[in-house]
């Protein structure tokens, strides 16, 4: 069913399983006990960052379809994405899993429009299990966006960190005991509010998620009270005041304890983060590892997660462009009486 | 952001700019120059404390102490790259280590090493001065420009 621009899911997708990976800058976070597998060396024992991130990948699909209990065999689509050119994580992990495959590019919010497209797959019934996944790794996407990594340059109070790591989850038309289940997806319109500075990153995004959060609640007709949590991507500690300002701005008051961002989530604020983290793997691993946790325990039963993303090349800033960005939201929902 | 790019905006755009102004942290720019002050000027003296130690103890003059004082800078701030220390003291320190010949040997290794997985031609040796060359170019071109107007004053001034 659509409304406005928001899929609304009747029955499934439910949430088989979900996985979560980390690097070691993210074990020494607050939501280190999420991970399912945290490695102590950013390498990996690759012998490149980009091979690193495909093993990040490849470690949470691998988990999600074992924690899944089925075998490979039976995903029948996988939808990934990242940050790489040519998104070459998730071109080498869909080799490796010789699944039919949909590569999407949606920066830092491939997280959830993989989400959205596979719960559409599933709720359509052209499939009955789907795999997605995100990843993203701090030292591949400093090379490729900004600078070598041992490069001594001084980042500005509103830069952020990309996280090292990767998130995957299993839809599936089956009912799990959990119950829970992706309940509604609004798909995002690029927004560009011209800003072009590629280390300010939150305030260039701040208003798609802000647009996407408006139509989520414009087209389902919903009040401030409609769920218990409401997660940015990663707009950081700078963006997500600015969202929150402008919401409220547009009559949409939202109370702190329930609208909270990724990107402030993932970290310590003693951990040179700067204005917070970014990355793919940012809500990804907040989503389907410290989220799902949570609501596997009953402490949170509808929450939706607006991821965000940035979609400049480093071609692009350097030739003076602005950032567009955009944002894709959905819900998650544990149905009472299903324990 | 500069005038020029200030005026392709549109009404919404600059509203929304004049929105986030007061909600970001701007840069601490006053703090950064002291700190790169102080951090530059202490690499310059160690530079001096050095060149001092191969005037005394290994018989250089002052002018040939130059060399091996920049080549033991260069090699303490390529070791301290490689050690992956280099980008934690620049976060702090700024133009105090980007400026000196430390910063631009850190330019040179860090992307030497940074494409090194690329393999030696097309990823060490095409990469190295990815950062360093806009230096040299300029560097060198601002050389030839200063060396002609120094020519022609030499030449208008001592023909006068």
């Amino acid at each position: 069913m659509i409304q406005g621009r928001t899929w609304v899911f009747d029955q499934v997708p439910y949430i088989k399983s979900s996985a979560a990976v980390g690097g070691p800058f993210e074990a020494k976070g607050p939501l280190a006990d999420d991970f399912d597998i945290l490695h102590e060396d950013i390498w990996l024992g690759q012998d490149s960052f980009e091979k690193a991130e495909k093993v990040l990948m490849e470690n949470a699909c691998e988990y999600a379809i074992k924690k899944a209990g089925i075998s490979k065999e039976s995903i029948q689509f996988f939808l990934a994405g990242d940050l790489m050119n040519q998104v070459i994580s998730s071109n080498f992990t869909a080799r490796k899993l010789a699944v039919p495959y949909l590569g999407l590019f949606g920066a830092c919010s491939t997280s959830m429009e993989s989400l959205a497209l596979g719960s559409l797959i599933v709720n359509s019934g052209f499939a009955s299990h789907v795999l997605v996944a995100t990843s993203s790794h701090n030292a591949a996407a400093e090379k490729q966006y900004r600078y070598p990594t041992e490069y001594g340059s001084q980042k500005p109070p509103t830069a952020q960190w990309t996280v090292t790591g990767a998130g995957a989850a299993v839809l599936s038309q089956e009912k799990t005991p959990e119950g829970i289940r992706v309940a509604a997806a609004t798909i995002g319109r690029v927004v560009d509010m011209g800003i072009s500075d590629p280390f300010n990153m939150g305030a260039a995004m701040a208003p798609a998620a802000v647009d996407t959060i408006e139509a989520h609640f414009r087209d389902l007709d919903l009040d401030e009270n409609a769920y218990d949590l409401i997660l940015t991507g990663d707009l950081g500690k700078i963006g997500h005041r600015i969202a929150a300002d402008l919401l409220e701005k547009h009559g949409l008051k939202l109370s702190p304890d329930k609208f909270d961002d990724c990107g402030l989530m993932i970290y310590h604020e003693s951990q040179p983060i700067q204005a917070g983290a970014s990355g793919c793997a940012c809500s990804a691993c907040v989503t389907y590892g410290h989220v799902l946790n949570r609501m596997r325990k009953g402490e949170l039963k509808k929450v939706m997660v607006v991821a965000t993303g940035a979609l400049l090349s480093p071609i692009s800033y350097q030739q003076k462009e602005s950032i567009p960005c955009i944002a894709h939201a959905v819900v998650l929902e544990k149905r009472e009486g299903e324990e | 952001m500069s005038k020029e790019s200030k005026k392709k905006l549109t009404p919404v755009q600059l509203e929304y700019h004049h929105f986030i102004k007061s909600r970001q942290p701007e840069r601490p720019v006053w703090k950064n120059c002291i700190i790169a002050f102080l951090v530059g000027g202490s690499i310059c003296l160690i530079g001096q404390l050095i060149s001092t130690f191969y005037i005394h103890m290994f018989g250089f003059d002052k002018e040939s102490a130059g060399d091996p004082t920049v080549a033991t800078l260069i090699f303490i701030s390529v070791l301290l790259t490689g050690l992956g220390v280099y980008d934690h003291i620049a976060q702090r320190a700024g133009a105090g280590t980007i400026i000196p010949v430390t910063g631009f040997a850190n330019a040179m290794a860090s992307a030497a090493i940074e494409h090194r997985s690329e393999g030696f031609v097309l990823g060490v040796g095409g990469n190295m001065f990815k950062l360093a060359g806009s230096v040299i170019v300029f560097g060198v071109f601002a050389a030839f420009v200063i060396a002609i107007i120094k020519v022609l004053l030499k030449t208008l001034l001592g023909g006068a």
